[in-house]
């Protein structure tokens, strides 16, 4: 998971994708924080423990965080059976 | 004294040896490699005061909380990725104890094989699709703060001239919104052609990420570490050919929206005989 050097960092022009790799000493903090609860959430091995609660689990009824993550909605639909 | 119970960052099939040492996760808690039902799991401990049901129902509604929750999961799993292969668990996985974890991680030691096989030696990269803001909406920078809608109820002729323009403005953003998610469509197949598979997740919430344009793709690639440039090379390619689009890339990431989708498409793979 370590041959990523060869590739050439891409420096977004005006009109250019923004192609940003994350060096291997990237600062956790610069991760844009949406994109990862889009992981941390959504994704991932999901094991059944006895202390497991997933998001998806928590009743979010009276919170803002489930209109918030859209992730997490996703989850919820999915849950219920219809398609995301 | 408080309850400890069991963090899980992810599965390896790898002794971590010395590797993980001086690694610290969730809460601060030491990283170490456990034995899992044959294969091995990154785990700390936790107090079940923060971490238990009741706690982690709520404070996983604190968005303060889970930020800093989801950045250690997220460098502990980043870490381990470099020097070994790992299939990352989502939040929240935290079991009693370390026995009660491994008799768990027995059970599923097949799929979660199946699952390494899947994303060994691959990384996951991100494509987010922006329409450009100025095509979208035109004019009004500032949302929120638009004129008074009320106390100035004057002037119908004035009122029905904007209710046209407004009008003719919406048709073509309509229209502009159809084109691009034509060429969304099309630009999601073209990159998808160099992925092992790809997740499609829905779109962000601005509110979250800031981006004031509206996104019309989020997706993510699981790429061989040979097909990232030709990826990274289809990405500017796009963007050349669609100006009234924006792409934003981001990775490489530990297979997060692959580890899942793996274990879970085990069964399948496994009636297709390996």
């Amino acid at each position: 998971m370590t041959a990523h050097e060869n590739l050439p960092a891409v420096r977004p022009r005006e009109n250019a994708p923004v192609v940003s790799r994350l060096p291997e000493d990237f600062p956790a903090e610069r991760i844009a924080l949406v994109d990862l609860l889009d992981r941390v959430l959504a994704g991932g091995v999901v094991v059944t423990g006895d202390i497991t609660l997933s998001i998806a689990d928590v009743d979010l009824v009276k919170v803002s965080l489930r209109a918030l993550l859209a992730s997490v909605s996703a989850l919820s639909a999915a849950e219920s059976g219809s398609d995301p | 004294m408080t309850e400890r119970g069991c963090w899980v960052y992810g599965v390896t099939d790898r002794d971590p040896g010395q590797e993980l040492s001086g690694l610290s996760g969730v809460a601060g808690g030491a990283v170490r490699a456990a034995p899992a039902g044959g294969l091995t799991a990154l785990v700390s401990d936790v107090d079940l005061d923060e971490f238990g049901a009741d706690a982690l129902a709520r404070n996983l509604e604190d968005l303060d909380w889970l930020e800093r929750v989801a950045r250690a999961h997220h460098h502990v799993i980043e870490t381990a990725s470099r020097v070994l292969p790992v299939l990352p668990l989502g939040l929240t996985t935290v079991y009693a104890s370390e026995p009660s974890m491994s008799a768990a991680f027995a059970e599923r030691r097949r799929d979660f094989r199946d699952a390494l096989a899947v994303v060994r030696d691959r990384a996951e990269w991100g494509v987010k699709i922006y329409a450009r803001p100025e095509r979208a909406e035109p004019e009004r920078s500032e949302p929120e703060r638009s004129e008074p809608e009320h106390g100035s109820g004057t002037g119908s002729g004035a009122g029905l001239a904007y209710l046209k323009r407004r009008r003719s403005q919406l048709n073509a953003a309509q229209e502009s919104r159809r084109d691009a998610a034509g060429a969304v469509r099309a630009l999601h197949s073209a990159l998808a052609g160099h992925a092992v598979r790809t997740r499609i997740h829905p779109p962000q919430s601005p509110s979250l990420s800031g981006a004031s344009a509206p996104m019309l793709l989020n997706a993510a690639y699981l790429l061989d570490q040979a097909d990232e440039a030709g990826f990274q090379a289809a990405v500017l390619a796009a963007s050349d050919t669609h100006p009234e689009l924006r792409l934003e890339v981001t990775g490489p990431w530990p297979p997060y929206s692959f580890a899942g989708e793996a274990v879970h498409g085990a069964g399948e793979a496994e009636d297709e005989r390996r």
